[in-house]
């Protein structure tokens, strides 16, 4: 008995971009509802991140539209689509290495910060409840990703895995609706793997969640991931949940050439 | 609390700074000629902390500092000797028509990046020295006659209030803002910063002071002729911040006082002048590449030592 069907948050339709010859994506559709666990995988080449970059609005869709929380977001500047609540990690991981791990995690309040620029100037008192504020929330934050007692180290001085937790931390500070996470677990080690699984998980409770993630360690996906989304191509060819996704004949021939692997259920 | 405190301490520092040199040249201790190093050193720390903005916090390559100086100064000598106001008129109409510039320069400008936004600036620096040279009502390349009227007080003013709106900038959600386009320009923009705003405000913010110091600049001798800001004059305000280190402003500070003795006291050997002066350069940068100061600055090389008293682990009580 369907009262009304809930909006989705993020409506993706017929998204396309080309850069001059090459369709990098085409004809891409994806709904998103609000508070699920979503994979989009594809072989390596597949279009993957051109799709987050389209989401986040580092490209402006050549063909189709985005629609967010019931508001058209393609082709807005990437600044204006985060305040919409779309956040997001990358591939490579792109934090601001010369400052501190608290200064990393305040930038992402910055858009949620009201004090003018005057204000800062002329050290009003603006200035100081909002910095302290700012502050306060940013250690809060780092204590939920347990990097509050490296909060003066340079982010460039972490290991690894903590400038992926760091990454997070700093997409979360965003408060996004939406958060967008590009091969978290690259470059981890399984037990790495493991500790991030249980972090998405409870990161998706406590924040109320909705999450959308690329990546390549079949074993995270599958394991967390509600429905999987697969692109090859740049073009959806199966989507689904895990088990459908393992048996999808087109994921198997993407993944392992034609006519290989006919392990038909 | 802890910031306050060492604002207080600088402010005290400033002060009697301020209040020693005065005495020395009340009594005519220090000579006038000092008194005019003094005050070139004052105008030189002001182009490196307004240039240190765009391109040590905000990491935008410009090199066309002295199209906004010459701005300052013109504007400046426009303002007191052609319409005979105060000197303080002219010299906030000076900082405020750099900082128009600065604006219609950078919108269109700061799309460009790295050597393409260095290019573009340093284009413009000269485009508005070929303005000047151009323009009869100003002396056009025989130059400006004008009466001195800076002297130490109103130079050390304006500096410190250079001193105190950058640091306050820097050390606000805003300077991060630009310290984040400087580290990673994709990243600062999927955080939420609308880059191309704290470009342009960091831009417009240093060209204003680089304005004022124009003022200061043109009012500090009898005469501004065009030739005076050529890009050899935007190279030199350039290595002031690179040689401090990129991002320090105590460092751009600490060069630009450096610097502006060794080529003041260097004049009386013209001829080996520049050869000394670029040797200091060359030495500097080979044994400390990343600048006097690194990315440091001056307060937090006490506060290490502090930190480092307790122990690391311990260092990070006070919040």
């Amino acid at each position: 008995m369907v009262i009304s069907k809930a909006e989705p948050l993020l409506d993706v339709q017929n998204l396309g971009i080309r850069f001059g010859g090459l369709k990098a994506v085409s004809d891409f559709n994806m709904t998103i509802n609000q508070g699920e666990l979503l994979g989009l995988i594809g072989p390596n080449g597949a279009g993957k991140t051109t799709i987050f970059n389209l989401l986040t609005g580092v490209y402006a869709p050549t063909e189709g539209q985005i629609i967010f929380t019931g508001k058209k977001i393609s082709g807005l500047p990437p600044f204006k689509v985060t305040r919409k609540g779309i956040s997001r990690t990358f591939q490579n991981i792109r934090l601001f290495k010369e400052l501190s791990v608290l200064d990393n995690v305040k930038i992402a309040y910055h858009p949620l910060a009201t004090h003018s620029i005057f204000s800062s100037i002329l050290r009003l008192p603006s200035h100081f409840t909002n910095e302290k504020e700012m502050e306060e929330k940013a250690i809060g934050f780092l204590k939920i990703f347990g990097l509050d007692h490296l909060k003066d180290e340079k982010a460039k001085n972490l290991p690894y895995g903590g400038q992926r937790r760091l990454e997070i931390a700093r997409a979360l500070a965003a408060e996004p609706k939406l958060l967008l996470l590009d091969e978290p677990a690259a470059g981890m080690n399984p037990q790495e793997t493991k500790e991030l699984m249980e972090l998405i998980a409870f990161i998706r409770e406590k924040f109320n969640l909705t999450i959308l993630l690329i990546e390549h360690d079949m074993k995270l996906v599958m394991g967390i991931c509600e429905r999987i989304f697969v692109l090859d191509h740049g073009q959806l060819i199966a989507q689904g949940l895990p088990e459908e996704i393992r048996k999808h004949p087109k994921v198997i021939e993407a993944y392992l050439g034609e006519e290989v692997g006919e392990d038909h259920a | 609390m802890k910031k306050s405190k060492s604002f207080f301490l600088m402010f005290g520092l400033a002060v009697v700074i301020y209040a020693v040199i005065q005495f020395l040249l009340y009594n005519g201790i220090l000579n006038p000629f000092y008194e005019n190093t003094l005050i070139t050193i004052l105008i030189n720390i002001m182009l490196a902390v307004s240039l240190h903005l765009v391109i040590g916090i905000t990491g935008q390559f410009s090199i066309g500092h002295a199209g906004f100086l010459a701005i300052g100064a013109y504007i400046a000598a426009i303002f007191t000797m052609k319409l005979q106001m105060p000197f303080i008129v002219a010299l906030i109409a000076a900082g405020l028509a750099a900082a128009i510039a600065g604006l219609i320069v950078g919108i269109p400008s700061l799309r460009l990046r790295g050597d393409y936004l260095a290019i573009a600036t340093l284009g413009f620096a000269e485009i508005i020295r070929i303005v000047f040279l151009n323009w009869d009502f100003v002396g056009g390349a025989r130059g400006m006659m004008i009466t001195r009227m800076t002297d130490w007080t109103i130079a050390f003013i304006c500096t410190i209030l250079t001193i105190l709106v950058i640091a306050n900038f820097t050390n606000s959600r805003h300077g991060r803002a630009c310290i984040s386009i400087r580290e990673d320009e994709i990243a600062a923009d999927a955080m939420g910063i609308n880059t191309t705003y704290y470009k342009v405000i960091a831009f417009v913010l240093g060209s204003f002071f680089a304005g004022i110091a124009g003022g200061l600049y043109s009012h500090n001798f009898y005469i501004i002729q065009p030739g005076n800001f050529g890009f050899l004059k935007s190279f030199d305000i350039l290595i002031f911040v690179v040689l401090g280190g990129l991002g320090s402003m105590s460092g751009a500070v600490i060069s630009a006082i450096l610097l502006t003795i060794i080529s003041t006291f260097l004049q009386e050997y013209s001829e080996t002048r520049m050869i000394i002066y670029s040797l200091v350069l060359i030495i500097v940068m080979l044994y400390r590449p990343q600048g006097l100061m690194g990315t440091k600055e001056i307060t937090q090389l006490f506060q290490k030592k502090k930190s480092f008293k307790g122990g690391k682990q311990y260092g990070h009580f006070e919040s």
